[in-house]
């Protein structure tokens, strides 16, 4: 049995999210170093690090935005890193959240929402936009379906970007630094509807610098360190007591940096 | 929330800051009128107090003559029109096909790819006159079976000319587009090809039309240059018209018709371009 059908036979407690051996290189930089990490069904993992640490590039990576240069990820049991997956059906169950919200400009509000199950799942275009309106209307924004991205604030636009992201009822929800760019009287929005999805039993993989945000949401802490998970382990432990050198400087920087 | 709050009376300082802007405005208008005034003047006096004027009056504008030369000029015009409508619905066929073509990735695309680019870098370099004498005296020579008439010939040069310019600045238009809209449009599931189609293709197109026009403008001049392999069009009909009479006016008569034409063109892209600024962003409408 070659080494991709073992991996792709690999069966047990499935974890909707498992990575073995991550690496990913740059032209030679090494931005992950054989990252291990799992999250498990209904889960919230929530990584934490320095910028470089590679925070992004696995949620990149977990989307296949990125090929990795080795190891494995698979989703639901299914391993995804095989060449011969299709990589669109396999992106179809994973929901991705971007730093800068990545709305497409030239659509309204409610044609960035259900571009996908129109395009992607030949939904006909009544049935997208009812469910379309139903969700902006949960996160409080059908007066604005018919607006254009540009035309809303930042926590407004990165609320559509969620919408957006869950409109294919996915599997998996990945969330880059939502909040990164926000105002700060704006990011209190954002963290509350990711704290809904929590409730709701979303599975979320998220990259954050809010530690307060952190240690509400998250299950698991992962601190992640030139490109490895360095520490992990739930919030009160990694952010309350850490007991790596390296995890204990980064917090107490983002303490002296009034963030915590 | 407030309650009704009383309306707003402007203060001493903002009504003292109104009239002196009103009144700078009235001075700016006046100088901006008088300047006008002035250069007018000196234009007509330079020109109609010229000692050559009268000669140049009958030969350039003689209304006996433009009112003789318009119906041929006319029916060369409209020739210029059809022939206008088809290479620029070809050539921009064409442009888009191409820089779409040389924004393909992967090995399997390389020759699509270097088909693409060698095409670009030809035909910008080639003059269109030479690519004109090619198609529609040295393809007819051939004598092949069904070959097309020379107006499709001609047609046919124009398009491929043009088409290589409007490639590069539908390219440009692509590549303006930044990679995170793609990478959004991919982690919703879209294949490579729809996030071309609906998310890339759109934004890029907005931005290069006013390019856009500036190539279908020139284009509309050059279609003409079909007369030099034998169809009559409006510049060609006032060259004729011009060797009968001995006077040009035939030619200023096909060039007010030539901007006359040009003027919806121009105005239906900017009309287009400020609408769709408007919706998108509360910036654009400044």
């Amino acid at each position: 049995m070659s080494e991709l059908e073992r991996l792709s036979r690999l069966e047990g407690d499935v974890p909707v999210l498992r990575a073995r051996g991550v690496r990913k290189e740059f032209r030679g930089d090494v931005v992950l170093d054989g990252l291990d990490l799992d999250v498990p069904e209904h889960g919230v993992v929530v990584l934490i690090g320095a910028s470089g640490s590679g925070k992004s590039t696995l949620l990149r990576c977990a989307n296949l935005l990125e090929p990795i240069s080795d190891g494995s990820i698979h989703l639901d049991g299914e391993h995804v890193t095989d060449p011969r997956v299709d990589q669109d059906s396999v992106r179809r169950r994973i929901g991705m959240v971007f730093q800068a919200f990545n709305l497409f400009p030239h659509m309204s509000v409610l044609d960035n929402v259900t571009l996908a199950p129109r395009r992607v799942h030949r939904r006909r275009r009544a049935e997208a936009e009812e469910r379309g309106r139903a969700l902006l209307d949960r996160v409080g924004l059908l007066d604005k379906a018919d607006e254009y991205p540009d035309r809303l604030s930042g926590g407004q636009q990165q609320r559509v970007a969620i919408v957006r992201a869950l409109v294919n009822s996915p599997r998996l929800l990945l969330l880059d630094e939502v909040t990164s760019a926000l105002d700060p009287e704006l990011v209190g929005e954002v963290l509350d509807l990711v704290r809904g999805l929590r409730e709701d039993g979303m599975t979320m993989l998220l990259a954050t610098h809010e530690m307060g945000f952190a240690r509400q949401v998250a299950d698991t802490v992962c601190f992640l360190d030139g490109g490895r998970i360095l520490e992990q382990g739930p919030p009160e432990r990694v952010l309350g007591d850490p007991t790596e050198p390296r995890t204990r400087r980064f917090l107490q920087r983002i303490i002296d940096a009034g963030r915590l | 929330m407030t309650g009704p709050r009383e309306p707003h009376v402007p203060s001493l300082l903002e009504t003292e800051r109104g009239t002196f802007r009103r009144r700078q405005g009235v001075r700016s208008v006046l100088v901006g009128a008088l300047s006008t005034a002035l250069l007018g003047a000196v234009l007509v006096t330079v020109v109609v107090g010229s000692p050559g004027w009268e000669r140049v009056r009958e030969t350039f504008f003689d209304l006996g003559v433009a009112r003789e030369a318009l119906p041929a000029v006319l029916t060369g015009l409209w020739l210029n029109l059809r022939v206008l409508v088809f290479c620029a619905l070809g050539a921009l066929a064409l442009g888009l096909l191409v820089a779409i073509m040389r924004t393909l990735r992967g090995p399997v695309f390389f020759p699509l790819r270097a088909l693409a680019a060698s095409y670009t870098y030809g035909f910008r370099g080639a003059p269109l006159i030479i690519v004109l004498y090619l198609m529609t005296f040295g393809v007819p020579g051939l004598r092949l079976e069904g070959t097309p008439s020379v107006l499709v010939l001609g047609g046919i040069a124009l398009v491929v000319t043009y088409g290589a310019y409007i490639a590069e600045v539908f390219r440009a238009g692509i590549e303006s587009v930044h990679p995170s809209q793609i990478a959004a449009a991919r982690s919703l599931g879209l294949t490579y090809t729809q996030a071309m189609r609906w998310v890339v293709l759109p934004q890029a197109v907005r931005r290069v039309s006013p390019p856009l026009l500036n190539d279908m403008v020139a284009l509309q001049k050059d279609v003409g240059l079909i007369s030099l392999a034998g169809p009559i069009d409006a510049i060609r009909a006032a060259q004729i018209a011009t060797a009968q009479t001995y006077n040009f006016t035939p030619y200023v008569v096909a060039g007010v018709l030539f901007v006359l034409m040009a003027i919806p063109l121009v105005a239906v892209t900017d009309w287009v371009t400020v609408r769709a600024a408007r919706r998108q962003s509360s910036e654009g409408a400044r």
